[in-house]
């Protein structure tokens, strides 16, 4: 009868690390292709020199700070763009998501095909369509000018309504589809259970749908502002000098001006950015109360 | 808690006096929820239902799954639209109004408590639509959590409470309202034995309290017999027998109430003949079922019944008392074989199977008072009184016929 205690003992260490086993490979990954990029480019930001002699490791933070200085403007401009998208897809993509949740009947899937049909044409060809369409003397905009309703001069593309406009295409899905998700589980009961003790079609909506849909809302917001902000492909095919947004300044300075460094601290200032600013959503939305009903 | 406060009659938005006659009444309802399927012709759900429902009266909806009462109850609240016939509650006919216009509510079997909303918010909900004054409201919720036995979990999350205690927050929530009919679709169903009967005393005592019309659906007959005022027996969207629980349990209607509710044994024959009653029965008038061999069924003469007409008799199990010898005289007697025997505790019940093939179930008390106690394999008379011998209706006819003015399936 010895046996069995010892037999156990044994076999305990195993079993308590078995769950850390099991993760393993999520941190293995999460390692090398998250932690040991960002200690990469964290490093590359506090080098100094250039591309021909070389950059070497000097903790020079000061670029931070120039950086900082030299582009404030396109970070501000990336934040309230991806902000003004983000209320854009919003607006429109509630409705959608509605509209396929409680009124599509038999055919939500072939609607959820089509709102993600474009996804099927990459992202970057997509996008230059637009240009197409918006084309100064294009498809729209040409005839009407022929015909006297607009100005010559009057365009479209290089105003800031194409950058915003086209990142709220872009990712309109990624408000739609966690917003449906989460309309779709509402409970039809709920909403006759709401009739039934007198709510009117507003008052449904208002007390039981919204409410139960804010976990959707919290989770859209979150997935398109995110990418909208740090976008810089919209910027450049429909934008201008004068929409210039961090995206791009980071693209120019690796590629064009091959100053490592400081497109590098750029990065890490957009990735702060946007950290705080989730941060202070979630501190502001993401009560106890939206997530509770979120993980039911 | 103050009951007189509960029982105060509802708020003005309906008529202020109320009207004499029954306080819902359905007048030949049909639904047909149409045959958006092919196939799906076989008939309505609910084919014509006629009812009357007291005021404060506790009226039950028993049938099997598929009856029709789900659908019937709905009709009432007005989630569903009638496709033939009238729905008048107190006398105003609701055809076409919407439920967040009617003066009912209904309790869900799944509940549908709001899972955002706290459990005070959930009862509080019916009386902000209604534009109650919010310390009214504070006191009726507060009141009603109390009946309901909940005023601890006011701020809890319908999810933190036990299934037990969501079904009493879906009552309260329906109840708080003061509506003129509660409607509740197998509200117990979800819980399990325990819990189900203590609820079922716990519901009625609430229903006395408040003194308001329960419209009640259960498939389970027993919950149904012991709440009830009045029972309708549904079947295949037809009502069978309406009335009083001891009534639809000791003179069922017809076959199907029989078997539906308690056990229950049915002998069939065809009259022997109509001769007057003039035995132990005085005044009343019966006939004899004449199953040979010396057995005999005595039963009530069913009204316009005539010699050799097929009679169908039923007898429940504790009506019938088991002897060694055939009892004399103008009874019932019936000798079979004791199949089984199966000891009840205060009662045991025997499984007779009689010489014409019949099995018939008789339940004898275990308090000495039993003539005889077999055992398998033995052979018994059965005998009753002629008064429990009950004559059933012929069944209604079990093919459902297309509507009047449905066009012929194809
Ligand atoms: N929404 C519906 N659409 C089509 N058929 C239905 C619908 N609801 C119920 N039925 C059918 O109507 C019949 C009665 O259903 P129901 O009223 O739910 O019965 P019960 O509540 O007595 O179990 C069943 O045959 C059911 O399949
Ligand atoms: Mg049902």
């Amino acid at each position: 009868m010895s046996r069995p205690p010892a037999r156990r003992a044994r076999r305990r260490p195993v079993a308590a690390l078995a769950p850390y086993l099991m993760v393993l490979p999520g941190w293995l990954w999460l390692a090398a292709f998250f932690v040991a990029p960002v200690l990469v480019m964290l490093s590359l930001s506090l080098q100094t020199g250039d591309f021909i002699d070389g950059f070497r490791q000097t903790f020079h933070v000061g670029t931070y700070g120039d950086a900082l200085a030299t582009y404030h403007t396109q970070l501000v401009r990336s934040l309230l763009y991806g902000g003004a998208a983000t209320v854009c897809c919003l607006l429109i993509g509630y409705p959608v998501a509605y509209w396929i949740a409680f009124r599509a009947g038999r055919h939500k899937s072939v609607y959820l095909f089509l709102l993600l049909l474009p996804f099927f044409v990459s992202f970057v060809i997509r996008t230059q369509s637009w240009n197409v369409v918006l084309a100064d003397n294009g498809v729209v905009l040409g005839p009407l000018k022929h015909l006297g309703l607009l100005p010559g001069d009057f365009h479209v593309l290089a105003t800031p309504y194409a950058v915003i406009g086209g990142l709220a295409y872009n990712f309109l899905p990624f408000m739609v589809l966690p917003v449906y998700v989460a309309l779709e589980r509402v409970d039809p009961r709920l909403l006759e259970a709401a009739a039934d003790l007198y709510a009117g079609r507003a008052a449904t909506f208002g007390r039981v749908v919204l409410p139960l849909s804010l976990p959707g809302v919290f989770a859209g917001v979150l997935l398109t502002f995110v990418p909208a902000s740090a976008d810089y492909v919209n910027a450049a095919i429909l934008g201008g000098p004068s929409t210039t947004m961090i995206g791009n300044i980071i693209q120019t300075e690796y590629f064009t001006n091959l100053d490592y460094p400081g497109a590098a601290a750029l990065s890490f200032l957009l990735m702060g950015t946007l950290l705080i600013a989730v941060f202070l959503y979630a501190r502001a939305l993401g009560t106890e109360d939206v997530l509770e009903v979120a993980a039911r | 808690m103050a009951p007189d406060t509960l029982a105060a009659p509802p708020p003005a938005h309906d008529t202020a006096t109320t009207p004499p006659g029954p306080a819902i009444s359905l007048v030949d309802v049909v639904k047909d929820y149409g045959g958006d399927r092919k196939g799906a012709a076989n008939g309505a759900a609910v084919r014509g239902v006629d009812l009357d429902i007291g005021e404060g009266e506790f009226f039950s909806l028993l049938g099997p799954s598929g009856c029709g009462k789900t659908t019937t109850l709905r009709m009432i609240a007005g989630f569903e639209e009638p496709t033939g016939g009238r729905i008048l509650l107190h006398g105003r006919d609701m055809v076409g109004v919407p439920p967040d216009q009617r003066d009912v509510n209904l309790v869900f079997q799944s509940y549908a408590l709001f899972p955002h909303l706290s459990v005070a918010d959930n009862v509080a909900f019916g009386l902000r639509r209604h534009r109650v004054p919010k310390g009214e409201i504070h006191d009726r919720v507060d009141r009603m959590l109390h009946t309901v036995e909940l005023a601890d979990k006011a701020d809890r999350r319908p999810r933190q409470l036990s299934g037990g205690q969501q079904q009493r927050v879906a009552l309260a929530r329906a109840l708080v309202n003061r509506p003129r009919a509660l409607l509740l679709d197998e509200p117990l169903g979800a819980l399990d034995l325990k819990l189900r009967q203590s609820m079922q005393l716990e519901l009625k005592r609430i229903q006395r309290e408040v003194g308001i019309t329960f419209v009640y659906v259960t498939h389970d007959q027993a919950e149904a017999l012991t709440m009830s005022d009045r029972i309708a027996v549904m079947n295949g969207g037809l009502v069978e027998q309406v009335g009083p629980p001891r009534e639809v349990y000791e003179r069922p209607a017809t076959a199907f109430v029989a078997g539906f509710i308690g056990t229950s044994n049915v002998l069939s024959g065809r009259l022997a003949d109509s001769g007057t009653g003039s035995g132990a029965e005085a005044g009343a008038r019966t006939g004899v079922l004449d199953l040979g061999d010396g057995q005999q069924v005595v039963l009530p003469l069913p009204e316009g019944a005539a010699a050799g007409s097929p009679v169908e008799v039923t007898v429940r199990p504790e009506k019938i008392t088991l002897g060694a010898a055939p009892p004399t005289g103008r009874v019932s007697r019936i000798r079979g074989t004791v199949e089984e025997v199966v000891y009840l505790g205060t009662s045991s019940s025997y499984a007779v199977r009689t010489a014409t093939g019949t099995e018939l179930t008789v339940f004898q008390p275990n308090d000495g008072t039993a003539a005889l106690t077999p055992g398998r394999g033995d052979t018994v008379w059965l005998t009753w009184a002629t008064a429990h011998s009950y004559p059933l209706a012929p069944a209604p006819a079990p093919a459902p016929a297309p509507g009047p003015d449905a066009p012929a399936p194809r």
